[in-house]
């Protein structure tokens, strides 16, 4: 019997690819002495700033992957994964082109039709056309396939009646991809007759209204379909092929650096403050934090370099998210020690703000993109558990 | 003994579940809850602990802390903490009045001196719970030979408002005022690791009833939600994280309860310093895994605002950093453990 690996195998990174960050760490530096950003925890969900994407995709940072006909640049995976990694790190406001750049791009490129790529792809390239992913609804969240949205064809296009939930930047987005049903559930196979339809989100009989985070940001929504007429050219893929498709986009969706380093700025903070106070004694914890987020890193890697590759990867993606979430969590214990500060997100000490961040966006680590129980059910799985 | 908190108990939940629905709370969302405070005030519990000569009900620590860990399981948004178990007593003790309203505390750098009518006070109190919206602030003044304590009314002050995670007023007050003599006393030096030791003490208590809070929310959630066609109450993975928040709360619960006896015997001993450090340390350490394991069993729901979740999981965040985090008091307990012969670790631990 042969066992399956469960990371690929560690990625050989080439010279250009460090290259590209020191450039990218210029940049950085440039806006940030520039006063165009604040560094901030969970900057991929929470740091929407439409000139600030703009700004990367003149550099070419933004659909890195795509091939140039379509406005792309035909860089390699692992370069976009050193670009996106280094503008996490940072905590740069990289939200409002997140969705487009990591999920659309690619599955245009690979399910879309010619017409499709030649419409979206060059605007995501440019930071001009973001998008929201329309899966969860109110009674669809872990068990995704018994979505409710409806989707009847009828001459030329299809109608969609049905509420979504969770919907990540729905509100400034250009179009939403929507998981939706085209057949009735069929009890024996309750992945078939779904499907993926491109939304726009000015469509007549679409509304979207704001449901805010316990903060009291507005970052998800509430969008609701009542009879949206999607034209046949926004179908994504093929009809009744729905779950295949999302679930093909998983591994890009799950194991990312957005998985580990939603929570670096407040470490990198830390590890600053026990620099300047010489204080010894949270050594040991610090470092066992680092080797954690130093092997994260290799997995992430080695899974990003493996997706170029075009192998499946859902599984090893699903370790690392789990592993990836928990790590960034423990920072917050680790912080909470050092800085024994009252977290306050309206304070002018950065070491109170950003701890604030982490600890009030932290119950979405766990959640967002699958839950970390149905992650482990995907390892049980494939371990032979079940 | 047991009978009676218990009657206060059940007496106390009514009164509340009443009067701190989730509606009410997102009304009075980062304001104090004035109509909650004369409810609780014509039930005579806004004082409990504090000595009926001084203004208060009168009642033991063990009182209090009951009512406190009520109003900490029910969110409740007023300086409870702070009236009876913080500084009413204190006051109290130093021959003050406690005055009638909403009373808060706060330390800070603070220096009197004597003036024609009594003392000038001048200084800063560092994020005072409601402090801009409390009747009155105490707090302690240093003088050229002691210590004081003193109590001004806030519209004397000047307020730089601030908050903490939850949302609750947590705001800098400035004095600069001549106070009269009937508003400041003398205390023993050791005034001011009392009024830390009792800060420290609420949080836990307020700690301790949030967690059952989280618990109670989330059992009665996972019985309700419903996945893959049933309730995910009925995945084992869910069940061992709610078993898991359980533990942490019964946990904090004890813990808290535990140094509350302790230090029913006064706040002087070495014993009631540890107990505090334990529980405000123990109590720390279960409010994040408590909040941790409810979100995750709420899903995305329980981090919208609209969700009652959060008004538990904030203030588990909050009050878990409040009166001193864990560094501190884990460093307290591990200092006082290290002084220690040998043979003297284990008569700490059990008190004797
Ligand atoms: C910050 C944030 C942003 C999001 N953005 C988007 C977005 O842009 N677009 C979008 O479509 N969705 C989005 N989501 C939704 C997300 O995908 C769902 O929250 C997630 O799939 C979980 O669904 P749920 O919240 O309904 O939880 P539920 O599925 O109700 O789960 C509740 C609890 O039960 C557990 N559970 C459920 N089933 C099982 C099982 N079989 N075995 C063991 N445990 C189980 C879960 O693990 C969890 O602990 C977002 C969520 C968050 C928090």
């Amino acid at each position: 019997m042969t066992r399956q690996a469960l990371v690929p195998p560690i990625a050989e990174v080439p010279p250009e690819v460090e290259q590209l960050r020191v450039e990218v760490r210029t940049f950085l530096a440039g806006e940030l002495s520039g006063g165009r950003f604040t560094p901030r925890c969970d900057a991929w969900l929470a740091g929407w700033d439409e000139e600030f994407s703009r700004a990367l995709a003149r550099r070419g940072w933004i659909g890195m992957t795509l091939p140039p006909e379509y406005g792309g640049h035909g860089r390699s995976t692992l370069e976009r994964f050193a670009v996106t990694e280094e503008l996490l790190a940072a905590g740069a406001p990289v939200a409002a082109h997140w969705i487009a750049d990591r999920q659309m791009g690619p599955s245009l490129l690979r399910f879309g039709t010619d017409q499709q790529k030649q419409r979206f792809l060059p605007a995501i390239a440019r930071g001009e056309c973001f998008f929201g992913i329309g899966m969860s609804e109110p009674d669809a969240g872990s068990d995704l396939a018994s979505v409710r949205m409806r989707a009847s064809g009828g001459d030329g296009g299809w109608i969609l009646d049905g509420t979504k939930v969770w919907t990540s930047g729905a509100h400034h987005a250009h179009a939403l991809v929507v998981l939706a049903r085209t057949e009735a559930v069929d009890p024996d196979n309750r992945h078939g007759g779904l499907s993926q339809f491109i939304v726009m989100t000015d469509s007549p009989g679409l509304t979207i209204n704001p449901i805010r985070l316990l903060t009291g940001e507005h970052h998800f929504n509430e969008v609701v379909f009542d009879g949206v007429v999607v034209p046949d050219e926004l179908v994504l893929g093929t009809i009744g092929n729905g779950w295949q498709q999302v679930t093909s986009e998983l591994a890009f969706e799950r194991s990312g650096p957005e998985r580990i380093l939603s929570t670096y700025p407040l470490l990198a903070h830390v590890v600053a403050c026990v620099r300047l106070s010489g204080d010894g004694s949270h050594h040991p914890q610090m470092g066992a934090l680092l080797a954690r987020l130093w092997t994260l890193r290799q997995m992430s890697l080695a899974i990003a370099s493996s997706l170029g590759g075009g192998v499946a990867a859902d599984v090893p993606a699903a370790l690392v998210k789990d592993l990836g979430t928990r790590f960034e969590s423990e920072v917050i214990e680790l912080a909470r020690l050092v800085l024994d500060v009252e977290p306050d997100p309206t304070s002018t000490d950065p070491g109170a703000r950003l701890l604030a961040q982490a600890e009030l966006h932290a119950p979405g680590f766990t959640i967002r993109g699958g839950t970390n129980e149905i992650l482990r059910g995907v390892v049980a799985r494939a371990v032979g558990l079940r | 003994m047991t009978t009676d908190l218990d009657a206060l108990e059940a007496g106390v939940a009514d009164l509340l579940s009443d009067l701190c629905t989730p509606e009410r709370l997102a009304a009075v969302e980062g304001d104090l809850d004035r109509q909650l405070w004369e409810a609780l005030e014509s039930a005579e519990l806004t004082r409990v602990g504090v000595p009926e000569e001084a203004g208060g009900s009168g009642g033991s620590l063990a009182e209090s802390a009951v009512v406190l860990r009520l109003a900490g399981e029910r969110a409740a948004s007023l300086p409870l903490a702070e009236t009876s178990m913080i500084v009413g007593p204190v006051l109290a003790a130093a021959g003050l009045a406690v005055p009638d309203g909403p009373l808060t505390v706060g330390l800070g750098e603070v220096t009197a001196q004597r003036s024609a009518e009594g003392w000038r006070v001048r200084g800063l109190l560092r994020r005072v719970p409601y402090g801009g919206l409390a009747d009155t602030v105490a707090g302690m003044a240093t003088t050229a030979d002691g210590r004081l304590i003193f109590r001004v009314p806030t519209s004397a002050t000047k307020v730089v408002a601030g908050r903490n995670v939850a949302g609750e007023p947590r705001d800098d007050i400035a004095v600069d005022i001549d106070l009269p003599p009937t508003s400041v006393a003398a205390v023993p030096e050791d005034a001011e690791r009392e009024i830390r030791l009792r800060g420290a003490l609420s949080r836990a208590v307020l700690v301790a009833g949030a967690a059952q809070a989280a618990l109670d929310l989330s059992v009665r959630y996972a019985q309700e939600r419903m996945q893959f066609g049933r309730p995910i109450a009925a995945f084992q993975a869910v069940q061992q994280h709610i078993a898991g928040l359980a533990a942490e709360a019964a946990a904090a619960r004890a813990a808290a309860d535990a140094a509350v006896r302790v230090c029913g015997h006064g706040f002087g001993s070495a014993a009631a310093g540890l107990a505090v450090a334990a529980a405000k340390a123990r109590t720390a350490q279960a409010a994040g895994t408590v909040a941790a394991i409810a979100h995750q069993v709420h899903g995305a729901i329980g981090m919208t605002q609209e969700h009652p979740l959060r008004f538990t999981t904030t203030r588990l965040w909050a009050w878990r950093s409040e009166w001193g985090g864990e560094r501190q008091w884990t460093q307290h307990i591990a200092n006082v453990a290290v002084s220690l012969d040998d043979q003297d670790l284990w008569p700490m631990l059990v008190g004797m």
